[in-house]
């Protein structure tokens, strides 16, 4: 053998490197043309009758969303109030207690309901929720996002509990402790960043669902003044304005996506800012 | 004498323990007098059942699911595996140090110091004011962070962070004090200050610790129990396994043969 062929490696190096770095950079190129298409198409459009007014009937100018956006918190709250106690306290059994077994069985089951396409949701629960009721109605719109936060609060939750050091949950047993009150105040508040995180990424999630609340929440084209009432939501009202013909009503689509958009993103950069470590700073 | 039942000067009595994980015995029908106001050295090669055998005296192997025990122990004549103790009051009045330093990170020196006492319903500011003074001086560690006691625990140094963990184990009161190699991960300045605390703390306590170290064994403790495959091959004062050990295994173990 002679010596070895360095500028091959080198070369290989390189171009692994630059791969992965424009690999890298595709994942942002999507978020910032769809960022340059909202604000374009939508900014315009978004103006204080937006945030506060009902839809106006084709041909009328003016007129805004804010039936839909109060319905989206609306919904979004009904699904918090379900899907984040729920989910969040199966995934500390999943991590603190249970056994290796039917563990196993749970996080399998969780990972399927994870994958169930979001519009056998909707059926479903038209089916547990609508029918019986005799009617589409806010609560069935809340019931179905907060069911669909249930497996990926409780996966994500699971997660960030496993990254806990078990020395701290030795730590505080030894101190005499109980176990309850080791996973409450030494386990969950030293993951608890990242629980947050896992519950707002499920929440962002569920806020841009569409298709389970065409078989629940319906749409409305005035204010709810009910829960059994149907309701409109954001996703809802875009869909129904992207779908017609008319210019006015596309131009309140655009404006609509751009702020479910900027709902999703300030909800994240909010949260991030108020759970950021006490003592980061000192880290 | 290291096994004499009527020791009234023990502080824990084990009595034929053993210790499974499944089928395997780490710890084999060992009986002991650990003497109170002491400090108890445990020493032995790595897997020779001595952390094993130190967990078990808090009930901390229960945290194991596979872990099983035979035999008896007595903090002070109260049976810790009777059915009707809770493991959570055994861990009260026995408490542990682990080999490595453990904070809690969210917390700052004073809410780490105070975490016991507080999470068992201590509300009072002024007594949990004079025990983290008490226990931070207990741990000497007082002078070097009373001016910062709301800082986060984990800017303290590696050593501090020990100390720390000293006194928040010291800050419930427990009459026993179980340390794992406290100082295997510190360097040997922090080393001898834990090592010389030990020492001022058996005042108060009654210690034992496992230590890969023989010269902290022999610099620190009173009595040495040496761990071999199980079991529990020698126990004596520490000069004595030190010097004139009745074991030939013990003797090649604590002059360096092997191990």
């Amino acid at each position: 053998m002679t010596a070895p062929n360095h500028s091959w490696r080198n070369f290989k190096n390189a171009f692994m490197q630059t791969l992965t770095f424009v690999c890298a950079i595709l994942v942002i190129i999507p978020l910032l043309l769809v960022f340059y298409h909202l604000i374009t198409q939508g900014f315009t459009s978004i103006n204080w009758a937006f945030f506060t007014q009902l839809p106006k009937p084709v041909g009328e100018a003016g007129g805004g969303m804010g039936n839909a956006i109060v319905g989206t918190f609306i919904l979004l709250a009904q699904a918090a109030v379900i899907g984040v106690p729920v989910g969040v306290l199966g995934g500390v059994f999943l991590s603190e207690y249970g056994g290796t077994k039917l563990n196993w069985w749970i996080r399998f089951a969780a990972d399927i309901l994870n994958g169930v396409p979001s519009i056998t949701w909707g059926i479903v629960v038209w089916g547990l929720l609508v029918v019986p009721m005799h009617g589409f109605s806010a609560l069935a719109g809340g019931v179905v996002l907060g069911l669909m936060m249930i497996p990926l609060v409780m996966r994500t939750t699971e997660e960030v509990l496993q990254l806990v050091p078990g020395g701290y949950r030795e730590a505080a047993l030894a101190l005499g402790i109980s176990k309850w009150k080791t996973i409450v105040q030494i386990v969950i508040r030293t993951a608890l960043k990242g629980i947050v995180t896992g519950v707002l990424l499920a929440l962002a999630r569920v806020a841009g669902e569409t298709a389970p609340l065409m078989f629940t929440a319906l749409g409305n084209e005035n204010w709810a003044h009910k829960l059994t009432e149907p309701i409109a939501a954001m996703p809802l009202q875009i869909f129904e304005y992207a779908k017609s013909p008319y210019d006015d009503w596309h131009r309140q689509a655009w404006a609509g996506a751009l702020v479910l958009l900027l709902l999703v993103l300030s909800i994240n950069i909010g949260v991030r800012f108020l759970t950021r470590d006490r003592f980061q700073q000192k880290v | 004498m290291a096994t004499d039942p009527n020791n009234s000067a023990a502080a824990l009595t084990v009595r034929n323990l053993s210790v499974f994980f499944g089928k395997n015995a780490a710890v084999k029908n060992v009986s002991i007098d650990i003497t109170a106001k002491a400090v108890t050295a445990i020493i032995g090669p790595s897997g020779c059942g001595k952390s094993t055998f130190l967990r078990a005296l808090n009930r901390m192997h229960e945290l194991n699911p596979d872990a099983r025990m035979e035999g008896q122990i007595h903090l002070f004549g109260d049976d810790i595996y009777s059915r009707t103790v809770e493991s959570v009051a055994v861990r009260r009045r026995i408490g542990m140090v682990f080999q490595k330093s453990n904070p809690f990170p969210t917390m700052s020196i004073f809410e780490n110091v105070t975490v016991g006492l507080r999470l068992n319903g201590l509300r009072d500011r002024k007594i949990l004011a004079e025990r983290t003074e008490q226990s931070l001086r207990m741990a000497a560690l007082w002078d070097e962070v009373k001016d910062r006691l709301n800082a986060a625990a984990i800017s303290l140094s590696g050593g501090q962070q020990q100390r720390l963990c000293i006194a928040r184990a010291l800050a419930v009161q427990p009459e026993v004090l179980l340390m794992d190699e406290p100082a295997s991960a510190l360097d040997p300045l922090a080393t001898a200050k834990i090592e010389d605390l030990i020492v001022s703390l058996k005042k108060d306590y009654t210690i034992v610790i496992v230590t890969h170290n023989m010269q902290q064994a022999a610099r620190a403790s009173d009595f040495t129990a040496f761990f071999y495959l199980g079991e529990l091959v020698e126990f004596g004062p520490t000069t004595k396994i030190f010097t004139s050990p009745a074991q030939k295994r013990t003797e090649d173990y604590v002059t360096g043969r092997f191990g």
